[in-house]
């Protein structure tokens, strides 16, 4: 089977200092890959070379396109990427702002994917983000409300639509949770669990929190200060820590 | 006779201000930067448009410069006057016999022809900015043809109004490229912009802009299939000529309340009066 994601010597530093270094992985169809590490362990450096928002000093990021079969990203023309972008690949950010149009409603919100790739009738637009909306649990209702008047985690969850409305074949999360309180955490992590098996969407997560890949991921890498320390399926990884910095990260987890 | 080089600006500013034209005219629908020059009036009242009418008047020309159709505004009247004094032009209120006219949010009801230039006073050149503050992403949203976001201001509009309620300034698509903001003229003159014989210039001075449409370019005003674009107008015949082709204004006529509607563009309401033509409020 040919990976969706195949990751190569994946290596960005800022001037001396090394933010992720070879970093190499596969990701099949229908697979979620966790990403876990502290912050600056250069595990979201990794996550913006993948989707195209930083560019690597070196490596490749092959993704198996639709049109042309696997191609490397890095060095695709930009409009190619873009377009990548919009329509296969989705990116949901660990802030709601940060990947919502505040000042358009939450319809705007969902409808703009499937506009810019060329949908130009607005009743099928707005019935399309409506379903989205009651799929991530959002009241239909409030289809002509901008986010601005949302919750947190009601924001979150408008902006997993608004990724996931055009069918993307992979999906980047940034801290999906990170920010919200515990228990709008665990809704918003049954909600991804149940779009991710419904859908049979293909991911990588990154996150601090060991919770979320243990419900989410089917394997997991571990990152610390810019480097893999140890990669397997995740109950593994998770059950039975190899490399003592993930035993570190295994054994504080237990004492929360 | 005067003080200036004629029409104010120096030869030089001048070509460089005829090579955005140019580039302008060979892109259709693309904003070409420029370094616009202080004018001696504020921004606001139509310095890009003044720049632009500087660099293509020559001595044999004939202006006409209108405000929302009017001939007789302090703006127009003003700019008319600055290049009575400045280029010592003839200057005109006739569509018909004018070569080049400098507009502020109207198109003449009149048809032009080959040979005329309309220059539009701009305000914001980007159709994207409303949505997309940042200059360097609608740069890019333009090479690569990036458009959805302009539906989505149509699709909210939808949303809020039950219709698409924007009136003026409506985006066009221009030769299936470039989308435009075609500057606050209302959208009733949009069909107007689209096949047109005579060239049309828009200069934003404060936004250092110029772009051009060619005679006889394709313009397209952005809709959706089940929400199609209207070229509305008020539903009125106008009062004074009883033309009901034209763009109306509504006018205020008494202490009581009483309005009326007229024809926005005086030079066109004027001349079918002369020629005969009465509306039900005219004396
Ligand atoms: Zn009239």
């Amino acid at each position: 089977m040919t990976p969706l994601l195949s990751v190569h010597g994946i290596t960005k530093s800022y001037g001396g200092h090394v933010g992720c270094a070879d970093v190499a992985f596969d990701l099949y169809p229908g697979e979620v890959m966790g990403i876990v590490g502290e912050s600056g362990s250069g595990k979201s450096t990794l996550l913006n070379c993948m989707a195209g928002h930083l560019t690597p000093d070196a490596g490749r990021v092959v993704f198996d396109t639709r049109m042309d079969g696997p191609r490397d990203t890095v060095t695709m023309s930009e409009p190619e990427r873009r377009m990548l972008s919009r329509t296969d690949w989705a990116f949901v950010h660990q802030h709601a702002r940060d990947g919502l149009r505040m000042g358009v409603s939450a319809g705007g919100n969902v409808g703009e994917r499937l506009m810019a790739v060329g949908a130009r009738h607005y009743g099928e637009i707005r019935n399309k983000a409506t379903d989205w909306l009651e799929r991530v649990e959002v009241d239909p209702a409030r289809v002509d409300d901008r986010p601005t008047t949302f919750s947190g985690g009601m924001q979150q969850r408008l902006q997993i639509a608004r990724n996931l409305v055009t069918g993307p074949r992979l999906v980047f999360m940034d801290e999906p949770t990170g920010g919200l309180d515990v228990s709008v955490q665990a809704r918003l992590l049954d909600l991804l669990r149940g779009l991710v098996r419904d859908m049979g969407l293909s991911a990588i997560i990154v996150t601090h929190d060991l919770a979320v890949v243990r419900l989410l991921a089917d394997r997991l890498m571990v990152m610390k200060s810019g480097h893999v320390v140890e990669a397997g399926l995740t109950d593994q990884v998770l059950d039975d820590p190899q490399h003592a910095y993930t035993q570190l990260l295994v054994s504080s987890v237990l004492q929360v | 006779m005067n003080a200036y080089n004629f029409a104010y600006l120096d030869e030089q500013t001048k070509r460089m201000i005829r090579r955005a034209i140019l580039k302008g005219l060979a892109i259709p629908g693309y904003q070409v930067p420029f370094a616009s020059r202080e004018m001696p009036m504020p921004y606001g009242w139509g310095t890009g448009g003044v720049q632009v009418s500087a660099a293509v008047l020559t001595p044999q020309d004939t202006l006409k410069v209108i405000d929302q159709g009017a001939d007789d505004t302090t703006n127009a009247v003003s700019i008319r006057t600055f290049f009575e004094r400045t280029a010592g032009v003839e200057t005109t209120t006739q569509t018909k016999s004018a070569t080049v006219i400098q507009t502020r949010h109207r198109i003449p009801e009149d048809p032009l022809t080959e040979g005329q230039i309309l220059v539009y006073q701009v305000p914001i050149p980007e159709p994207l900015r409303f949505l997309e503050p940042r200059e360097s992403e609608t740069r890019k949203m333009h090479s690569l043809e990036e458009y959805g976001l302009m539906h989505v201001k149509l699709y909210e509009d939808i949303s809020r109004h039950g219709h698409i309620a924007t009136s003026y300034a409506y985006p066009v698509k221009v030769e299936g490229r470039y989308v435009m903001d075609p500057s606050p003229i209302p959208k009733f003159d949009n069909p107007k912009l689209g096949d047109m014989a005579a060239i049309q210039l828009f200069g934003a001075g404060r936004e250092q802009r110029i772009y051009a449409l060619p005679p006889y370019t394709q313009v397209i005003s952005l809709d959706f299939e089940d929400h199609p674009f209207e070229a509305s107008k008020a539903d009125h015949p106008c009062g004074l000529c009883g033309a009901k082709d034209s763009y109306l204004d509504e006018v205020i006529i008494d202490d009581a309340g009483g309005r009326m509607f007229v024809c926005s563009d005086t030079n066109y309401c004027t001349a079918r009066q002369a020629a005969g033509h009465k509306g039900k409020d005219a004396a």
